[in-house]
């Protein structure tokens, strides 16, 4: 009688569990800086657009990008949007909201550390909203498992950007995410569709670090007039090629603007043989690597 | 002595005696009465009914939006207690399912129907709407809902400007010439502020202010290019500029920009400040770079050739009620043209 009384609870406590595939991503981590550390921290050189699959109407947007934006009061308290927070700064705390009944997980939410947005993905199946509904910096999340990987579509996205030197992401793109836990660190793929700014898919990863203790502290940026302006006061520079600063990255590099102009090709890696013939044959020294070829 | 006896010099002085006194009681009529004498038989097509299910959901507070159908831009509905108030009616081929929409979610009478500005998506429903409606004024509970906006709404609807009409029950007769009109219903105060020559020459933004939403009408159009129509509508981009600057004013984020005051505008999705800001910034940022070209001398098709709105054409130049890109940008050069001082040339940077 014990030993089937103890099959039983066995069988029901199997039953009340996750899918054998689910992993628990909650908790706090702490996040892996080993990657692109230039462009995450200090953030990227104006004018360097390489790597990514834009076209003539991103780079345009980009290349008329003023950073005396991010003094506007309006504009200074802008959280990254979902699919540029996870690039960073940004530890992260994950928590979950669970049905009373079943305690199966209803929604995953992540706080990223920079200006505290939160990012809620349902797991309970339910609809993306209607198109009218609002695009917000996070968009509306749903979330599926695949085996041990949660898959996430993002849709409702208010307009970002991809990079922070003016690279823009409409509020037509999309984002799918692919969540992944080997013990303790926590690898998050994103790829970004957008069919007004990106030729191609823009795909990045990132790795964080499982902290227990991890403490995130509340940001709370105030707005406010940093100079003096008139009402209505939107930073930008006129094209054609106004901006002087746009060609301080060519300077410093040797790059040709074909090549800080970016473009779907430079994602492959044959683009190097084509890199190849456009680069001068000295490039200039300015605390770079040397030329790799 | 019959009438083809009398001296036609006679018949003459009658028949302009009788001119004159009618003449006489015409002008001492508001030009609104005599047109709408000529609007009283006016017969409205009946379009065909809407066929698809109205997108109705809840915005903040006491405040529902119904999602833009049938030819017709969004309409918003407040309830509570006091009855309902309904912002824009759409056109008459929505108008059974928008009152039937705003009847599942209150059974209150319909009281008051705000228009934000004539157009006929935003008030072209105003006839079956206020129908079903009931006032409560000076004479008690009628049979009709009240329709209030700015005078420019009337002046347009009823044909004192511009030529188009429309049946003298549609008007919103309760109007106000000055910056505001006060309500207060449901608990709320309800704010009709005009500004000058945005969208129209009569736009009102309606601010439930403590729902803390804010209904912008044609002014935020954030699929599309503003539709700038100055002849035939009597607005402009500057004042489009300035009217959403205001709205910008208006709203708060609850934290790092996020969320708090919810700005509903006339087609697309619900925004926030920052989807404003966004919007408004494109229109400052074409307005320079035309200014600009302007400045340098360049004629509307060398304007156009230099494509200064290549960069916001994949989210504002698809046309979707088909005002072009190329309109857009005829219609700001000619703004422009009018105001722009072309005698100093300069490689200006950023906006002023």
């Amino acid at each position: 009688m014990q030993r089937r009384i103890a099959g039983g609870l066995l069988v029901l406590a199997l039953a009340a569990g996750p899918a054998a595939a689910e992993l628990d991503l909650t908790g706090a981590w702490g996040q892996k800086m080993h990657e692109d550390r230039l462009d995450r921290g200090g953030g990227p050189d104006i004018g360097d657009f390489t790597g990514l699959p834009i076209n003539e109407a991103a780079l345009l947007r980009a290349q008329t990008w003023d950073a005396n934006k991010w003094s506007v009061p309006e504009h200074q308290c802008a959280p990254h949007p979902a699919d540029y927070g996870p690039h960073g700064p940004a530890h992260i705390r994950i928590w979950t909201t669970t049905d009373p009944n079943s305690f199966k997980v209803v929604a995953y939410h992540i706080m990223l550390g920079w200006m505290n947005p939160v990012r809620t993905i349902w797991l309970d199946g339910r609809p993306h909203p209607s198109p009218n509904a609002p695009h917000t910096w996070e968009g509306f999340s749903t979330g599926v498992w695949d085996g041990d990987t949660l898959v996430v579509k993002t849709t409702h996205l208010k307009e970002g950007w991809i990079r922070r030197n003016g690279i823009p992401r409409s509020a037509n793109g999309t984002l799918t995410e692919f969540l992944i836990r080997h013990d303790n660190v926590l690898t998050w793929v994103s790829a970004v569709e957008d069919p007004v700014y990106l030729t191609e898919p823009y795909v990045r990863s990132w790795n964080w670090v499982l902290a227990p203790g991890l403490w995130i502290n509340p940001y709370t940026c105030a707005a406010r007039v940093e100079v003096e302006r008139p009402q209505g006061f939107v930073a930008h520079w006129l094209p054609p090629g106004m901006n002087p600063m746009l060609k301080e990255f060519s300077d410093k590099t040797g790059f040709p603007t074909q090549v800080t102009n970016g473009g779907a090709a430079q994602l492959y890696p044959e683009y190097q043989l084509e890199l190849k013939k456009l680069l001068p044959a000295q490039l200039p020294q300015w605390g770079e690597p040397p030329n790799p070829f | 002595m019959s009438c083809n006896t009398k001296p036609a010099s006679a018949v003459g002085l009658r028949h302009l005696a009788a001119m004159v006194m009618l003449s006489v009681a015409m002008i001492g009529m508001p030009a609104h009465a005599q047109k709408a004498r000529a609007a009283k038989n006016a017969k409205t097509s009946q379009p065909a009914e809407f066929a698809g299910e109205l997108d109705v959901m809840h915005v903040k507070g006491n405040v529902y939006l119904i999602g833009a159908a049938g030819g017709g831009a969004h309409a918003v509905f407040q309830i509570g207690p006091d009855g309902v108030v309904v912002v824009d009616t759409q056109t008459p081929a929505t108008s059974a399912k928008l009152i039937e929409a705003i009847r599942k979610v209150t059974p209150e009478p319909i009281r008051i129907i705000l228009n934000t500005s004539f157009l006929p998506d935003h008030a072209g429903g105003n006839l079956p709407v206020t129908k079903v409606g009931k006032f409560i004024g000076d004479r008690g509970e009628i049979d009709v809902a009240s329709i209030k906006g700015h005078e420019g709404v009337l002046n347009r609807m009823s044909g004192v400007i511009g030529t188009a009409t429309s049946p003298e029950q549609a008007w919103p007769t309760d109007v106000y010439f000055t910056g505001t009109m006060d309500l207060h219903m449901n608990g709320e105060p309800v704010i009709l502020i005009h500004y000058p020559a945005a969208a129209t020459d009569g736009d009102s933004v309606v601010f439930f202010r403590g729902s803390d939403v804010i209904v912008a009408g044609e002014i935020f159009t954030p699929d599309s290019y503003p539709v700038i129509k100055p002849e035939e509508r009597g607005g402009s981009l500057q004042g489009t500029i300035d009217a959403l600057n205001r709205i910008i004013d208006l709203a708060v984020p609850v934290m790092n920009a996020q969320g708090g005051t919810l700005v509903v505008p006339a087609y697309g999705p619900i925004a926030d400040e920052y989807s404003v800001v966004i919007y408004r910034d494109m229109l400052t940022i074409v307005r320079d770079r035309i200014a600009d070209l302007i400045k340098r001398g360049m004629t509307l098709e060398q304007v156009k050739a230099a494509r200064p709105t290549l960069d916001y054409d994949g989210i504002y130049g698809t046309a979707p009620r088909g005002w072009t890109t190329d309109q857009f940008v005829e219609a700001v050069y000619r703004e422009l043209r009018a105001t722009t001082d072309k005698s100093s040339p300069d490689a200006a940077t950023a906006s002023p």
